[in-house]
């Protein structure tokens, strides 16, 4: 236990169970910055909860040294809207995988994002089953060759980030596992924001699917092909900014050069609008310009970020409700018509 | 015109007509009348699934049926003295639960040729003297017509308007058959219609000239009166459905432990009414969610109770299936969570508006794993205030998911309530772990270290210095770390069992009413308790012996259940099901009970369970 008023420490969130993730996982670098960020936050570990799924994500919530429950598979955001719409003083997070929140879950995950309930939700997305061993997921891309799919997956793959903005999700946002800047960066905007904060964390997984993200991840790589978007700011990357998104003529978006189109051209970022179709179109970026199944540059950061009215105790319009005492009950139980023998 | 006025100890009537016809809207005020009168009751509606079906047919009909008395009444009545029958569908659906001399009162206005050849009649039975309809008698009232003249002349009142009144005229009339008061129904049209001045003066207009006919037709030359009824307990009473019950049930459970009461559902029949009925009470403290789906509404509730709620989810069969898993997960975590199962016909979406008491063995067994729970089953429907104030009180004493069972004729019947005083209601203590003593910092707070009953503590998040984690993985005794010790698993097992086998050791004791030297016990669980006690008596009228029992608690049972059947050479358990609970107890008990079932959607009928009791007794007294 901490004393009172001394500030905390990343290792007032570890807690003391031995971490099993494989061996160069991307969930430890996860873990560790999710671990040094929570001091940030300023409330007590007792009064912050990890909610998760099935999954090697799933574990997630044993290594936190806050409250935790490690739930069933999918249900994550089931459990957590429970707690939410009666336990609005509460911080509460839900760390599921793309099999869990995307395949299994996909209806609750869906439900909380319409609701929006007070609840940040990261998820690890590796492209596969990993605690199966190594089945095709959801987000697993088209031909990949799996234990299951051996002719490679026939199904076209869901795109975490379109699938939560066609939700209408208030608050979308990607990272990458081992960017120790981004990733807090990201945290900070999720936990700032009141309503449901939907996370996507590429995240590699060494065994099932190794160097899925490599392009982003590698720093050399990463730097030609990450699109940081940042809210107020013409959208450009590249090592030295060379690069840059335009709307063209039809709307659609398109990867530019800079010197070709002229700065002014490029678009601004503007996460705060209402309508979500330019974040859907920005989610949707890399698979446009996937070349050989590879993905195109690909656009991290918050792509949305908007108010709207909560779910539950935390709504304005939904205050706290008292348990009634003895006397209402008494007037509960005789109302209507009632008639005394003697 | 004098009017002869005879007593009757009992009456059956019967309102039928078309879904939009609004029987049970006149049923339901019926027995508000009779309620307040002081007769007991019980009362069975019975409509089909579809919200409309075509107008005019049989799978359109829809009926409640009464039961009122001067005596203690145990059934909403197998046959029916008087058939309102609003059109020749509704005559045709219910003729045959009519007991031959009974009454019947049709509105002759609907007995069109196209309403009759919808019903399958070649001819108007209302004509056909030597017809389908010699046996009884008939009283021919055109109730269109004469609701339509009533209205005449009212501000706003149309035709159609006044002609959709016709139901309060047929309330009127049977009001005035019964000598029901009439204030009452003023009021509650008053109240009813207060936003639509037109549809008000129509309703009124139409309820009094029924009462108005009754009193001048010279087809009705007898008014009956059914004396309010003297055998019951004192106190003060109100009318209660199965579905309210169980609603009050829960928010008294709620201010008698001081834990907010979150219910998480997803519409289903015929449990969707709980979620209606709770919502309405967000002034009690009540919160509802209507969930995404049958899992996650188990979920919310489940997620409510790890915050330190009192979590409920209700349904009914399809919805149980689905919950399984996280009822599955709530017996892992040992956290209270209340899960109601309205019963209905099975298998699969079966027939969702009629009931049924096959899903025991699924609440009792239903889950994959060792995963023992308590289990309860309403009697009555005034019987589920109190089977769910301890279905709560069960699971937050015991850390425990419980289920209770009701099924939809309970939740749709009702009967006289006596309404208990708060304060006379059990304290339920939610025995939170409390922040540990500042010299005990350091310490690592156990959650799976039990108390003496095997009990482990409950931390919902925020209390300080009790941050844990807990899980659906298996886990280390006391510690609760994570454990795939084969012997530490056989441990956790054996000990999430026996916390629930403990709860036996506070049940009071099965009662049994016994005739002195009885041969047979006839046992009984949930609903079908009224019918069962009907029968019984029926046999001692006869002169017959038999002793009668009745099971709330399904798991874990009373401790003497093994005694009191061993003490009977005979034992009858009659249930709607396949013979579900006769199995339990033969396996449980190595007794050859036998059983007797009925799986048709309705409940069981005391004449039915009259000779299955007789048979049961070898008599030779059949009739």
């Amino acid at each position: 236990m901490t004393a009172v008023g001394a500030p905390l420490a990343k290792a007032d969130f570890q807690s003391d169970q031995e971490t099993r993730w494989c061996p160069g996982c991307g969930d430890y670098a996860i873990l560790s910055a999710v671990q040094s960020f929570m001091p940030e936050l300023g409330i007590p570990p007792e009064r912050i909860v990890f909610m998760t799924g099935i999954g090697c994500a799933g574990r997630f919530a044993y290594y936190m040294d806050t409250y935790g429950m490690h739930g069933i598979h999918g249900r994550a955001p089931a459990l957590a809207t429970g707690l939410a719409t009666t336990r609005p003083d509460l911080s509460i997070w839900v760390v599921t995988g793309d099999g869990d929140a995307l395949s299994i879950g996909g209806n609750h995950l869906i439900h909380a994002l319409r609701r929006n309930v007070p609840l940040k939700i990261l998820l690890f997305n590796n492209q596969i089953y990993g605690l199966t061993k190594g089945q095709a997921s959801p987000t697993s891309e088209r031909g990949k060759i799996t234990k299951s799919t051996p002719f490679g997956s026939h199904d076209r793959p869901f795109n975490p980030l379109a699938l939560a903005l066609g939700a209408e999700a208030t608050f979308v946002a990607r990272t990458i596992d081992t960017d120790r800047q981004h990733l807090p960066e990201i945290l900070r905007a999720a936990a700032a924001h009141e309503g449901t904060a939907f996370v996507e964390i590429y995240q590699n997984c060494p065994v099932f699917n190794d160097g899925a993200f490599e392009a982003l991840r590698d720093r050399e790589q990463g730097a030609a092909n990450r699109i940081p978007l940042v809210h107020g700011e013409p959208i450009r990357f590249g090592a030295t900014g060379e690069r840059g998104v335009v709307r063209e003529a039809g709307g659609d978006l398109r990867i530019a050069d800079v010197a070709d189109v002229g700065e002014d051209a490029l678009l601004v970022h503007d996460a705060h609008r209402e309508d979500p179709s330019q974040a859907f179109a920005l989610a949707l970026l890399a698979d446009r310009h996937r070349l050989g199944g590879v993905p195109g540059p690909t656009p991290i950061g918050v792509f949305r970020a908007v108010e709207r009215p909560l779910h539950g105790a935390a709504a304005a319009r939904d205050p706290d409700r008292a348990v009634a005492d003895a006397a209402t009950l008494d007037a509960l139980l005789r109302q209507g018509d009632t008639w005394t023998v003697a | 015109m004098g009017k002869t006025v005879e007593q009757r100890e009992r009456v059956v009537v019967r309102f039928a007509g078309d879904s939009g016809d609004g029987m049970q809207l006149v049923g339901g005020r019926f027995t508000d009348a009779t309620a307040v009168l002081g007769n007991d009751l019980a009362t069975l509606p019975d409509f089909p699934a579809e919200i409309r079906a075509p107008a005019g047919t049989i799978p359109g009909v829809s009926a409640f049926q009464i039961h009122f008395a001067s005596r203690d009444i145990l059934t909403p009545g197998d046959t029916p003295n008087v058939l309102v029958a609003m059109n020749p569908a509704a005559l045709q659906a219910n003729l045959a639960t009519l007991e031959r001399g009974a009454t019947i009162i049709a509105n002759e206005d609907a007995f069109t040729r196209r309403n009759l050849e919808k019903a399958g009649y070649a001819a108007n039975p209302l004509d056909d003297d030597g017809g389908p309809l010699a046996d009884y008698r008939v009283i021919r009232v055109p109730m269109t017509t004469l609701t339509t003249r009533a209205a005449e002349g009212l501000e706003g009142v149309g035709s159609r308007e006044a002609g959709r009144a016709k139901n309060l005229f047929a309330l009127g009339l049977l009001s005035w058959l019964y000598g029901r008061p009439t204030d009452g129904t003023e009021r509650w049209i008053e109240q009813k219609f207060a936003s639509r001045p037109a549809a008000l003066a129509a309703n009124r207009a139409a309820f009094r000239a029924g009462w108005s006919f009754g009193e001048t037709t010279e087809l009705l030359d007898v008014q009956y009166r059914v004396a309010p009824a003297t055998d019951v307990a004192p106190g003060t009473y109100r009318q209660v459905n199965g579905t309210t019950a169980t609603a009050l049930g829960l928010i008294a459970a709620s201010v008698r432990s001081g834990l907010p009461l979150l219910l998480a559902s997803y519409p289903i029949t015929p449990a969707s009414e709980l979620l209606h009925e709770l919502s309405r009470h967000g002034g009690a403290g009540v919160r509802t969610i209507q969930a995404e789906d049958e899992i996650a509404a188990a979920g919310m509730a489940l997620g409510a109770a790890y915050g330190g709620h009192l979590g409920v989810t209700a349904t009914s069969g399809p919805g149980m299936d689905l919950k399984a898993e996280t009822i599955g997960l709530a017996a892992m975590l040992e956290l209270p969570l209340v899960v109601i199962d309205v019963q209905r016909a099975g298998p699969s979406t079966g027939m969702p508006t009629k009931t049924e008491q096959s899903d025991l063995l699924l609440a009792l067994h239903g889950r994959h794993g060792e995963s023992p729970l308590p289990v309860l089953a309403a009697a009555t429907p005034a019987d589920c205030f109190e089977t769910a104030f301890e279905a709560a009180r069960l699971a937050v004493a015991y850390r425990t998911p419980v289920i209770l069972l009701s099924d939809g004729f309970l939740s749709n019947s009702s009967e006289p309530w006596r309404i208990p005083d708060a304060a006379s209601l059990p304290q339920i203590d939610p025995a939170f772990a409390q922040p540990p003593a500042d010299g005990a910092a350091g310490e690592a707070f156990r959650p799976y270290a039990r108390d003496a009953r095997g009990v482990r503590p409950w931390a919902p998040p925020g209390t300080s210095g009790l941050q844990h984690r807990i899980g659906g993985l298996e886990k280390q005794d006391a510690s609760g770390n994570i454990s795939y010790d084969p012997a530490n698993h056989a441990t956790m097992t054996r000990l999430r069992a026996e916390r629930i086998a403990r709860i036996a050791d506070e049940l009071p004791p099965l009662a049994v009413e016994a005739d002195e030297d009885a041969e047979l016990l006839v046992l009984g669980w949930g609903s079908s308790y009224g019918p069962i006690r009907a029968a019984v008596r029926r046999v001692r009228d006869r002169g017959l012996k038999v002793a009668r029992a009745h099971l709330r608690h399904l798991e874990p049972l009373p401790p003497n259940v093994g005694d009191v059947l061993r003490e009977f050479p005979r034992v009858l358990v009659p249930e709607c099901n396949g013979g579900q609970l006769a199995q339990l107890l033969r396996a449980r008990f190595l007794i050859d009970v036998r059983s007797h079932t009925k799986v048709s959607g309705q409940p069981l009928f005391a004449a039915e369970l009259e000779h299955a009791i007789l048979a049961a007794l070898d008599a030779e007294v059949l009739a």
